[in-house]
């Protein structure tokens, strides 16, 4: 008999409303998994009691009836939501302690759908960071090893590493995770799973901490594209808290997936095949062409000629919105204050953001600051914003005529912790696939689409229209389907 | 463009962090890269172009000026490091 906890997201719902199994078994089979695999540093708080109280819920719901879309499947929540009366830091030090009085929408909307919530995931703080490294918690360990019989520590990705590790390491079906400029998609690549970052304005940002607001999305990381659009469906929706939430009914996209994409034409940008990436990524990018042409898609090479402008760019905008949202982290109203004796109130500011941030986070505030300053301005974030909308603009100019783009996810396999954080740039470089999607506020997917020579996961992302979720989690079914991708890490923890 | 130790003590100055000689030291260099790796954008032509301020096209919406979520006063002090009477505290601004 299959372990509870090798079920996904519909396989538990449907389970528990068949009565297979109770939904409690099923939180006590994760809570179980999350003990024993603290190793992974993926949870920052854990939280069994609030777990199995949602598993009772949903166990009577199921003997009166009324069971909801989710009774029954317990998640792990990034700890970027703010989760009411569960301590939400962000990744940072400088939130150590904060219990939010208020629950953020997107948690909020899942636990109202039936789900339990297994704990708080780490992060990179604040989410600035690829590969977990940047959290004060202590970095993620992915469960992944290579293949060459050593047991060098792998990065998750990030900065939904904690996200990404207990998924692909079966301590949660699915969790939610947030993507500033590739935060789900290139640790679902690391790891071996599947994750989407909806169009702007889909999931509300109301209670998620934010880091860049033009560009913070949530979106669901799973085992697979079906548990994906689930979570999503019950994530997404309208919130009136939020200035840019789109006021849009949520489709039905679990109940409209369909894995017939014939016709369909799928674009390759050229600009993708960039120097330095490893063969085994255009390997795997090739045969990913062929499994969407062996699915009817039509294949067309396209054109987005500001690719390479996209990263320098998005390091413009997002640490520029990144020192004025962190501008409320002043020792007052929250969390860490270091006031020094004898000390004014300035002084009281620069000493509790100096002992609260990180290196990476100080560093990030101190660009945008910068950007951002007399004389600036106009060179760099105004400069950064056409950029941006000629990025928009090439794609709106190739959905013109193609309906999906298929690109790599990550230029690399997951990488050894240590192996990037000397270098800012070597580390920023890995989100160059993914960040032009963020800063033209697409639907994007990544899906595993095989193993390199190490063993480890490549992923392929799947771009689609403004809205056009649908065509994306359908493409990536119909993906999925051929990429028959069953590899998991081997539990060492 | 090179960032020199001078302009970051300013930048810090201005994002209120205290930063160390050592820091000020290590960040000179670090920022002069990461900037002149940016700068890069400064070759592509963006000759009638509006910076984006939207990147989906959406309407801001107005809302009735009431108060929708009043007498909340000790819940919104209840993450305060210091709270007194009612209000946040902090170090005495005017002698």
């Amino acid at each position: 008999m299959t372990a509870l906890t090798d079920l996904g997201v519909a396989a538990i719902r449907d389970g528990v409303k068949a009565g297979s199994f109770s939904a409690r078994e099923v939180a006590q089979g994760f809570i179980a998994a999350i003990e024993k695999a603290r190793a992974l540093n993926a949870f920052v708080v854990e939280t069994p009691e609030l777990a199995l109280a949602a598993a009772d819920a949903a166990d009577a719901a199921r003997a009166a009836g009324t069971l909801k879309p989710l009774s029954g499947v317990p998640l792990g929540i990034k700890d970027l939501f703010c989760t009411k009366g569960v301590q939400t830091t962000a990744g940072s030090r400088i939130l150590e302690g904060y219990k939010p009085v208020y629950e953020s929408t997107v948690s909020g909307n899942l636990l109202a759908a039936g789900a339990g919530m297994l704990g708080k995931l780490n992060m990179d703080e604040f989410a600035m960071g690829s590969s977990n490294e940047t959290s004060a918690w202590g970095p993620v360990l992915s469960p992944w090893r290579r293949n060459d019989g050593g047991n060098t520590a792998l990065t998750p990705g990030g900065s939904s590493g904690g996200s990404a590790s207990a998924v692909a390491a079966r301590l949660a079906p699915g969790v939610t995770g947030t993507d500033t400029g590739g935060s789900i998609r290139q640790p679902a690549a690391f790891t071996g799973i599947t994750g989407i970052k909806p169009t702007y304005g889909r999931c509300s940002r109301y209670g998620m901490v934010a880091f860049a607001s033009s560009l913070d999305q949530a979106g669901p990381m799973a085992r697979d594209v079906r548990d994906c659009a689930i979570l999503l469906e019950a994530m997404a929706g309208f919130d009136p808290r939020d200035s840019t939430s789109l006021q849009l009914d949520v489709p039905r996209w679990e109940a409209n997936l369909s894995n017939d994409i014939k016709g369909k034409r799928v674009g390759i940008p050229r600009e993708y095949r960039i120097d330095g990436v490893p063969a085994e990524i255009d390997a795997v990018w090739e045969q990913g062409i062929e499994w969407l042409r062996d699915a009817g898609a039509q294949i067309v090479e396209i054109s987005l000629p500001h690719t390479r402008y996209a990263l320098p760019a998005y390091y413009i905008i997002a640490p520029a919105e990144a020192s004025s949202n962190l501008a409320r982290y002043d020792g007052v109203r929250y969390g860490l204050r270091v006031a020094p004796e004898q000390g004014n109130l300035a002084d009281m500011y620069e000493a509790t953001r100096a002992a609260g941030f990180g290196a990476e986070v100080k560093r990030r505030i101190m660009i945008g600051t910068y950007v951002l300053s007399a004389g600036f301005y106009d060179a760099y974030f105004n400069q950064a914003q056409k950029v941006r909308a000629l990025i928009a603009r090439d794609f709106e100019t190739v959905f013109a005529d193609v309906d999906l783009i298929l690109t790599p996810t990550a230029p690399s396999a997951a990488f050894g912790l240590g192996e990037k954080s000397a270098d800012p740039i070597a580390m920023y470089l890995n989100d160059v696939f993914a960040v032009p999607a963020s800063l033209a506020g697409l639907p994007a997917i990544s899906v595993p689409a095989g193993l390199d020579g190490q063993g480890l996961p490549l992923g392929l992302q799947i771009i689609g229209r403004a809205l056009d979720e649908q065509g994306v989690l359908d493409a990536a079914l119909a993906f999925e389907e051929r990429a028959g991708f069953t590899a998991r890490a081997e539990a060492w923890w | 463009m090179s960032v020199d130790e001078k302009t970051v003590r300013h930048i810090a100055k201005l994002a209120r962090i205290a930063v160390s000689d050592a820091e000020v030291k290590a960040l000179a260099p670090e920022l002069s890269n990461i900037l002149g790796w940016i700068e890069q954008l400064g070759e592509v032509d963006v000759a009638g172009v509006e910076p984006m301020t939207a990147v989906i096209p959406n309407q801001l919406r107005l809302r009735d000026d009431v108060v929708t979520e009043g007498d909340r006063r000790d819940e919104i002090l209840a993450n305060a490091p210091r709270a007194e009477h009612g209000f946040f505290a902090v170090p005495k601004v005017i002698e």
